[in-house]
């Protein structure tokens, strides 16, 4: 079962609920998709003993075949092939700008000389390690890189359907979001009673319920605001699975890096109840 | 020319949208941009009322004529984004607009259309103009939808001979955070005093220096765990950044969220009062 966690807005307490409900369950096996930030691994602090480079394909041409004929320019969506043509004072030329492929291998098929092949440029690097009976995997994008849903696509590999995967998605909406709750069986979005919170819940729940995703909702901080985001879970028979008042001493357990259900320990069985609602909205 | 200033934070919910708001109301002659166009939050703090609206066109989708594929399944394998269903629909959220698919197709059964990726606005507010926008859900290229409102907002600037152009930035450090750099004054990286809070600080620190950006902090809620904001003056102190303000938590920011007003608006209190001296550190140092 791939249960992702997700939230339309940042630091409403994502990686605490996934870290919280990996530590309360058995057979895990997470996976931190938030590869522009992150931070589970902070929390879980995992023994890593695995460590790869995260690539994208990228085209280098063979000079000695190309003909400068400009196909692969004409081909490639994102403009990253410049081709200056052969003329009698100066030989061609083909520029390639990495940063902007997305190494779809278009201009690899599509050469008629069969002058492209393909290197691999690092994006970002892959982390294994294991904490007690979780196994743990995280993406981290190189600083400088704008380009996530390839390395959370490469973190997304290590899915295990003999396991309950634990997927911590990045926040927002976009691409990066869809790459990293695509698939899932169920979605917990997080989120904060607040005009802020509300208004990022609504339209991840739009995102949701395009790709066909069951979904409920966590409250956190659930005394700090108004009855809105309540109201509207109401309103939509959406399910609110669990709720977290705003408490100091989180706070400062949070602040530290601590994990809830190891100081706190009342909310393991808050967290098993959490998936034993997440498993009956599946069977629904 | 006006001088740009970004709010951002690297991890999100860290009160950049609050403070954003509150420099909104503080500054004279500017225009706010919200450039997180993925979970665009500013609007309610500024009550916007939309001026002129405009699409926003970008990239391309492949779309299949079920009327001429023959199903040969040349299309699914060769698509490096998993946009290929096996029932031979593209999965329009999947597909990057790469065209590969369209030119292999055998039986040219496959077109690009473009994509409305979303839509951005010029609107009027209690401070002034601001340019927002919507990204569609589950569209891509947020970067450049970033860079366009930025534009139209340094266009404004400049016609209108303001002097700032103010701006909440997107969470991470991807595509639309580097989009929201490029070129500005000063960012401003508000964090919390967690260690989750400074990881990412730290993260999207890097990224600002590697772009050559001014950088100052501000640390909210740092009374949640003292020994941590120590440890977040530290490491300004050791990379030579300036630490130009500390808020205190303070639940009086969230009932002003509630009424959709920046703190600086809705009452005399000490986080509002630190707010302002941030606020002219800032001009200070420009
Ligand atoms: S398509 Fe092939 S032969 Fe033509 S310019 Fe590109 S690399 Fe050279
Ligand atoms: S792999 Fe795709 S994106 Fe990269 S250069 Fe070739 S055609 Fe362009
Ligand atoms: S390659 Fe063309 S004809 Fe073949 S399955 Fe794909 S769309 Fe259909
Ligand atoms: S255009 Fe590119 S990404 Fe889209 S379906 Fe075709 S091959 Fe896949």
């Amino acid at each position: 079962m791939i249960i992702s966690v997700a939230s339309g807005k940042g630091g409403t307490g994502k990686t605490t609920v996934a870290v919280n409900l990996a530590l309360s369950l058995n057979n895990v096996r997470f996976l931190d998709c938030d590869v522009e930030e992150p931070n589970a691994h902070i929390f879980l602090k995992p023994r890593m003993n695995g460590k790869k480079s995260a690539t994208i394909p990228v085209p280098e041409v063979d000079e000695a075949k190309c003909t400068y004929c400009g196909k692969c320019r004409e081909v490639c969506a994102y403009h990253a092939i410049a081709v200056l043509p052969e003329s009698d004072s100066a030989k061609g030329n083909v520029l390639i700008f990495q940063h902007l492929c997305h190494g779809c291998g278009a201009c690899r098929l599509l050469c008629p000389q069969g002058a492209i092949k393909e290197v691999n440029r690092a994006i970002g690097v892959i982390e294994i390690g294991d904490k007690d009976a979780i196994q743990f995997i995280h993406g981290r994008l190189n600083v400088g890189e704008a380009m996530s849903p390839p390395l959370i696509r490469q973190v997304k590999a290590y899915t295990n359907n003999t396991k309950t995967v634990i997927i911590d998605a990045p926040p927002g909406t976009s691409c990066p979001v869809i790459t990293a709750v695509k698939g899932s069986d169920f979605c917990v979005l997080v989120t904060e009673p607040t005009p802020f919170g509300l208004n990022d819940l609504v339209s991840a729940i739009d995102v949701l319920k395009r790709l066909e995703i069951p979904f409920g909702v966590v409250i956190n901080r659930s005394d700090l605001g108004d009855g809105n985001v309540d109201q509207f879970c109401q309103d939509n028979n959406i399910p609110v699975l669990l709720r977290i008042p705003f408490d100091k001493e989180i706070a400062l357990l949070y602040s530290c890096g601590i994990p809830l259900v190891q100081k706190k320990t009342e909310y393991k069985e808050a967290f098993r109840m959490l998936f034993e609602e997440i498993k009956s909205n599946i069977v629904r | 020319m006006a001088k740009q200033i970004v709010v951002i934070s690297g991890k999100g919910g860290t009160g950049k949208t609050v403070l954003t708001a509150s420099f909104a109301a503080l500054a004279k002659n500017k225009i706010m941009v919200d450039c997180d166009v993925d979970a665009a939050d500013l609007h309610l703090l500024l009550s916007p009322v939309v001026k002129t609206r405009h699409e926003f066109r970008s990239g391309r989708t492949a779309v299949i004529d079920m009327k001429k594929c023959q199903k040969c399944g040349t299309c699914l394998p060769i698509c490096r984004f998993e946009a290929v269903r096996p029932d031979f629909r593209i999965e329009h959220f999947s597909c990057e607009g790469c065209g590969l698919c369209f030119h292999i197709c055998p039986h040219g059964a496959i077109h690009m259309d473009e994509n409305v990726a979303g839509e951005w606005f010029v609107s009027d507010t209690k401070f002034g103009s601001f340019v927002h926008a919507k990204l569609g859900v589950a569209e891509e290229n947020s970067g450049k939808l970033v860079a366009k409102i930025r534009q139209i907002a340094k266009e404004l600037a400049e016609k209108q001979a303001l002097d700032y152009v103010i701006i909440d930035g997107p969470p991470g450090i991807g595509c639309p955070v580097i989009a929201s750099l490029s070129g500005v004054d000063c960012a401003l990286i508000v964090t919390e005093p967690t260690l989750s809070g400074l990881h990412d600080a730290g993260r999207v620190f890097e990224v600002a220096k590697h772009f050559n950006i001014p950088v100052k902090f501000v640390v909210n809620k740092y009374d949640l765990n003292p020994a941590m904001t120590e440890r977040i003056e530290e490491f300004c102190r050791t990379q030579g950044v300036p630490v130009i303000g500390k808020i205190a938590f303070d639940t009086t920011v969230v009932q002003a969220v509630v009424e959709g007003k920046s703190i600086v608006e809705y009452a005399k209190c000490p986080t509002e009062n630190e707010v302002r001296k941030i606020w002219e550190r800032i001009n200070r140092g420009l």
